[in-house]
C-alpha cells in the first residue's frame, strides 16, 4: 500500500487520526491509551501486515516525551510511523514487547536512557548503565558534572 | 532477574561469559545458565563500553557527528558513516555527484568485504581453529593498505562528508583495487577448502542456533543474520541508495536459518561484493568528489531517516531537528543491537560450545550494540 | 662404536666397581632421576619452540625470532619469565589439592617415561609389563587434572575438569584396545620384546590394514588423551577461557604447560615404539644388504626422528581442525573408535592365529 491508501486504511482503524504530513513516511500520532490494541491490529490485521519494527525511539520535547515506533512490513514493504505522546511527568506507555519481541530491548533502552516506562515489560531493568545509576541521561535537563563536559 | 553468581534453586550453574572473554570479542557480558553443560538461559548484560553517543551527537555540527560514528560499528565504519551523510544530505537536499555515489559504493563494499573477512577468521576461531584468524588478516591487510592510501586511515576511515567524499581518489586505487579482486578470488576458494569444507566444522554449525523466519522478523534481525534465515531485507536491494540501483548483484539468502545458513551467505555475500566492486571500478564517472556545501549546515525543521546495509544488517539514523546546526534528537538503529536480542532464544537447549559458535555467527561488534 | 648402550654399560660397571652394589643402585637411581628431569626441561624447551614455530608456519608468521638465534632462547625466557611470576592461590581453592595438581601431573608423566625406550638397550625400566603400565599410569593424570579443576573454585575450571574427565577416560579404551591389537601381535607385553619383534619390518607394514586402523585410532585416542585440538575441550579457550588451569600462575601453570608437551612426546614415543619399531631402523624382510645399510643409522636417531614426526603430526591437527563439541566427541569414541577398534582386534586376532602376518 502507499502513503495514501495507508492513510485511508488508518482512518477506518482509528476514531480520528493525527496525522503529520511532512515527513518521508506516514506518520500517525495516536494517544497512548489506544496503542495496545492498535499496535495488534497493525501487526496481525490482513493488508497491514506490519510485522517489523525496527525502530524505538523517545525524544524528550522539554514538556512532554515522544515515543516514536517505525515499522514496516516484509510482505508489503510499506512503512508507518506511530508517533505517542506521553506525559512529562508519568511517562508511561503499554509495551509491546509481546507483538515484536525485538521491542523488548529496544524499550529497555528507552527506559535507561530517558526514563519511559513501558508497562507490563517482562524485564524492564538498566540496559546500558549500572543498576545504580541516577537519572535518565538522554533527557534535555539530564545534569551530570562528572561525566559531562559543557562546551 | 537472576543472580549473577553461584547456583540457582534448581540446581543450575550460573557463568558469567564475560565482560573479558576471549569469545566475545570486547566486553559483552553474558549471564549464562546452564544444567551441566546445556544452556537454559543467556541474559546479556551490555554498557561495558556505552559512550552515550547520541548524547553526544546532540552537541556536535552535522559536519562533525558523522565520525563519531565510525566509532560505533568499526569494523564498517565507512558505511556508519554512510548513512549519516545520507541522513543529512536528504535533510538539506543535496544532490551527491555521479562521482562521489560510485566511490562511496566502492568504499563500502570494500569495507563489507573487509568486515567479513575479520568475522570469518573470528568465527573460525571461536569454534577452536586458530589458523584462519591469521589468514583473514592478511587479505584484510591489503584493504587496509587501499583504505590508507586513499582515505589517510586504516579502520575508521572519517572520509564521508556530507555531499560526497573528502578527498578525491588516489591515482594507484583502481590498479591496487583490481591487484587486490584477483589475488582475493584465489583466497576465497582457500577459505572454502581450509573451513567450509570441513567435517568438524560443518558437524559443529549445521542444525545449530536454529532461527525461523518469523522469529528473524520478530526480533528485528537483520543482515546476514536474517537473510539466514530465508528473510528478505537487504537494503540495497530493497530501498537502493547510491548507485545500488544500476548494478547487477544478487541478494543472497539461505534458507536454512541455522549457524550454517549464515556462514553461507556471508561467504556468499563476499562474492556479491567482488562482483559490485568489479562492475564499478572501471565505470568510476568523472566529475566533482564533493558537491558545494555551505560552511555551517543548518537541518531544517524536520524529521530524517535513513537506512544503510551494513556489513552486520540494517544501519538506521534518525535525526530530529529544530533547525539548528546540531541535530535536537539523534538515534542509532544499530544491527548488533537487534540481532544481539535473538541469542537467548537461539541458544536454548544447545551447548557452551554452540552459545560461542552462535555468537560467531551473529557476528557481534560489541561498541555497535553499546554506542 | 660409540652408542647410548656403551655409555651406560661402562658407567654402570664404573660404579659396582668403585662402591658396594646397593650405593652403586642408589648413585644410579640418582643419576637416572636428574636424567628425566634434564630430559624434561629439554622437552619442554624444544616442544614449546616447535609448536610455536610449526604454527608459525602454517599461519603465514614468523614466529619468535628475537630471543637467541632464529629465537631459539624464546622458550628459555618464557620459562624465566614464569619461574619470576607469583604462583596464586585463590582464596576459596582447596589450597592442599590446588597446589598438590600440578604435581601430581608432572609426576605421572614422569613415571609413563620409565618403560620408553630411547635407543637400543637405553630404557630406564624394561618391565615385563611394559605396555600394561603405561596404559595403568597414564590414567591416573587425569586425577591430577580433575583435582586442578575441583579445587581452583572456579566454574570454567570445574567444567574443564569434567570435560577432560569423561574425555580422558572415554579415549582410554580405544587406545587400550589400539595397544592390545599390537600386544597380541608380539605375544608380549615388554616394550623390548616388542620393539624386538619389529626386526623384519614395523608393525604397521606387516600387520596389514588392520594394524594400520589401529595406529589412526591410537592417534586419535592419544591426541583426545594429551586434550590436544581438534580434542581440547578441557582448555578451550574460547569457551572456559582456560579451562581446569584457568587459576593457575606461575610456576604451577609453567608445570601443567610442561606435562602436557611431555605427554605428547611420551604417547608420540609409544606410537612410534608400538607400530614405527621404536628404535628400530627400517628393516625389510630379509633384505639383508637393505638392512645392514639402515643400521648405520644410530637407533637414537631413529626414535626421536619416528617421535617428532608423529609429533609434528599432532601438531599439525591442532593448527588446522576446529575443536569438537563434547557431545560430538563422546559420540566419536563411544559410537565410532570403540565398535571399530573392537572388530579391529578381532581380526587382528585372526591374523594372529593364523599367522597371516609378515
Amino acid at each position: 500500500m502507499n502513503k495514501e491508501e495507508l492513510k485511508i486504511r488508518l482512518e477506518s482503524l482509528l476514531v480520528s487520526p493525527t496525522f503529520e504530513d511532512a515527513a518521508e513516511w506516514l506518520t500517525v500520532i495516536i494517544d497512548p491509551e489506544v496503542w495496545e490494541g492498535f499496535a495488534r491490529q497493525l501487526r496481525s490485521t490482513e493488508g497491514f501486515d506490519l510485522d517489523y519494527l525496527f525502530c524505538v525511539t523517545a525524544v524528550d520535547w522539554r514538556t512532554h516525551f515522544t515515543v516514536v515506533y517505525h515499522l514496516t512490513s516484509t510482505v508489503h514493504r510499506h512503512m508507518l510511523v506511530v508517533k505517542a505522546r506521553l506525559d512529562r511527568e508519568r511517562p508511561e506507555i503499554r509495551t509491546v514487547s509481546d507483538i515484536w519481541r525485538t521491542a523488548e530491548f529496544h524499550e529497555r533502552e528507552a527506559y535507561d536512557l530517558m526514563g519511559i516506562v513501558f508497562t507490563g515489560h517482562p524485564d524492564l531493568r538498566r540496559l546500558f548503565m549500572t543498576d545504580e545509576w541516577k537519572g535518565w541521561p538522554l533527557r534535555k535537563d539530564y545534569e551530570d558534572p562528572v561525566n559531562m563536559i559543557k562546551l | 532477574m537472576i543472580q549473577e553468581v553461584g547456583t540457582t534453586e534448581q540446581g543450575d550453574l550460573v557463568v558469567n561469559l564475560g565482560p573479558q572473554h576471549p569469545s566475545t570479542h570486547g566486553v559483552l557480558h553474558l549471564v549464562v545458565t546452564l544444567n551441566g553443560e546445556t544452556i537454559k538461559k543467556v541474559e546479556p548484560h551490555l554498557g561495558y563500553i556505552h559512550r552515550s553517543i547520541e548524547k553526544m551527537c546532540e552537541s556536535l555540527s552535522y559536519r562533525q557527528f558523522i565520525y563519531v560514528t565510525s566509532r560505533m560499528d568499526y569494523l564498517s565504519s565507512h558505511i556508519n558513516n554512510h548513512g549519516c551523510a545520507l541522513c543529512v544530505e536528504k535533510g538539506m537536499q543535496i544532490e551527491v555527484p555521479p562521482r562521489a555515489k560510485a566511490i562511496r559504493v566502492l568504499m563500502g563494499e570494500l569495507t563489507r568485504l573487509a568486515s567479513h573477512q575479520l568475522w570469518w577468521g573470528a568465527m573460525a576461531m571461536d569454534i577452536g581453529a586458530l589458523t584462519p584468524f591469521f589468514h583473514a588478516f592478511r587479505e584484510r591487510e591489503a584493504i587496509n593498505d587501499i583504505m590508507e592510501e586513499t582515505c589517510g586511515a586504516r579502520l575508521t576511515m572519517n572520509y564521508m562528508v556530507p555531499g560526497g567524499v573528502m578527498a578525491d581518489l588516489h591515482p594507484n586505487f583502481q590498479k591496487r583495487v583490481k591487484e587486490f579482486i584477483n589475488f582475493f578470488r584465489g583466497k576465497l576458494h582457500e577459505y572454502d577448502e581450509l573451513v567450509t569444507g570441513n567435517i568438524i566444522f560443518k558437524s559443529r554449525m549445521e542444525g545449530i542456533g536454529y532461527l525461523s523466519p518469523e522469529d528473524a522478523v520478530s526480533y528485528g534481525c537483520t543482515g546476514p543474520t536474517a537473510r539466514g534465515s530465508g528473510v528478505s531485507c537487504d537494503i540495497r536491494k530493497l530501498y537502493p541508495y547510491e548507485v545500488y540501483g544500476e548494478l547487477q548483484f544478487e541478494e543472497v539468502t539461505a534458507t536454512g536459518g541455522d549457524c550454517f545458513a549464515r556462514y553461507m551467505v556471508r561467504m556468499q555475500e563476499m562474492r556479491q561484493s567482488i562482483s559490485i566492486i568489479e562492475q564499478l571500478i572501471d565505470n568510476i564517472p568523472e566529475g566533482q568528489f564533493q558537491a558545494k556545501t555551505k560552511a555551517v549546515l543548518k537541518l531544517p525543521k524536520g524529521e530524517f531517516y535513513s537506512r544503510v546495509e551494513t556489513a552486520r544488517g540494517e544501519f538506521g539514523v534518525y535525526i530530529i531537528s529544530e533547525g539548528g546546526t546540531t541535530p535536537y534528537r539523534i538515534k542509532f538503529r544499530s544491527p548488533g543491537f537487534s540481532n544481539l536480542s535473538a541469542l537467548d532464544h537461539m541458544a536454548r537447549g544447545h551447548k557452551i560450545g554452540d552459545l560461542v559458535a552462535i555468537m560467531g555467527t551473529l557476528d557481534l561488534v560489541i561498541p555497535d550494540i553499546d554506542r | 662404536m660409540l652408542s647410548i648402550e656403551n655409555i651406560t654399560h661402562s658407567i654402570d660397571a664404573w660404579l659396582n666397581g668403585t662402591f658396594n652394589p646397593t650405593v652403586a643402585v642408589l648413585l644410579e637411581s640418582l643419576i637416572v632421576g636428574f636424567c628425566v628431569i634434564g630430559l624434561f626441561a629439554l622437552l619442554g624447551l624444544i616442544l614449546v619452540l616447535m609448536e610455536r614455530k610449526v604454527s608459525a608456519y602454517m599461519q603465514i608468521r614468523l614466529g619468535p625470532n628475537r630471543v637467541g638465534p632464529g629465537g631459539t632462547l624464546q622458550t628459555v625466557a618464557d620459562t624465566l619469565k614464569l619461574a619470576m611470576k607469583e604462583g596464586l592461590t585463590p582464596d576459596g581453592a582447596d589450597k592442599f589439592l590446588f597446589n598438590l595438581a600440578p604435581f601430581l601431573v608432572i609426576v605421572v608423566a614422569m613415571m609413563i617415561l620409565a618403560p620408553v625406550a630411547f635407543a637400543k638397550g637405553t630404557q630406564i625400566w624394561d618391565i615385563n609389563i611394559g605396555v600394561l603400565y603405561i596404559s595403568a599410569v597414564s590414567s591416573l593424570s587425569v586425577i591430577g587434572i580433575l583435582m586442578a579443576g575441583w579445587a581452583s573454585n572456579n566454574k570454567y575450571s570445574l567444567l574443564g575438569a569434567m570435560r577432560s574427565g569423561a574425555q580422558i577416560v572415554s579415549y582410554e579404551l580405544s587406545a587400550g584396545l589400539s595397544i592390545i591389537s599390537i600386544v597380541v601381535l608380539t605375544g608380549s607385553l615388554r616394550i623390548s620384546d616388542i620393539i624386538a619383534s619389529q626386526e623384519d619390518g614395523w608393525w604397521i607394514f606387516k600387520g596389514h590394514i588392520p594394524a594400520v586402523i589401529s595406529f589412526i585410532i591410537f592417534i586419535i585416542a592419544v591426541t583426545a588423551e594429551t586434550n590436544r585440538a581438534p580434542f581440547d575441550l578441557a582448555e578451550a579457550e574460547s569457551e572456559l577461557t582456560a579451562g581446569f588451569h584457568t587459576e593457575y600462575s606461575g610456576m604451577k601453570f609453567a608445570l601443567f604447560f610442561l606435562a602436557e608437551y611431555v605427554n605428547i612426546f611420551i604417547v608420540c614415543a609409544i606410537a612410534a615404539t608400538l607400530f614405527l619399531g621404536g628404535w628400530m631402523p627400517l628393516h625389510i624382510g630379509h633384505w639383508a644388504g637393505f638392512n645392514r645399510v639402515m643400521d648405520y643409522v644410530p637407533s637414537s636417531l631413529w626414535f626421536t626422528g619416528k617421535t617428532f614426526f608423529l609429533i609434528f603430526l599432532i601438531m599439525w591437527f591442532r593448527w588446522t581442525f576446529p575443536r569438537l563439541r563434547i557431545d560430538q566427541l563422546l559420540n566419536l569414541e563411544w559410537k565410532y573408535l570403540l565398535p571399530m577398534s573392537m572388530v579391529n582386534l578381532l581380526l587382528i586376532t585372526l591374523i594372529a592365529i593364523k599367522g597371516w602376518h609378515f
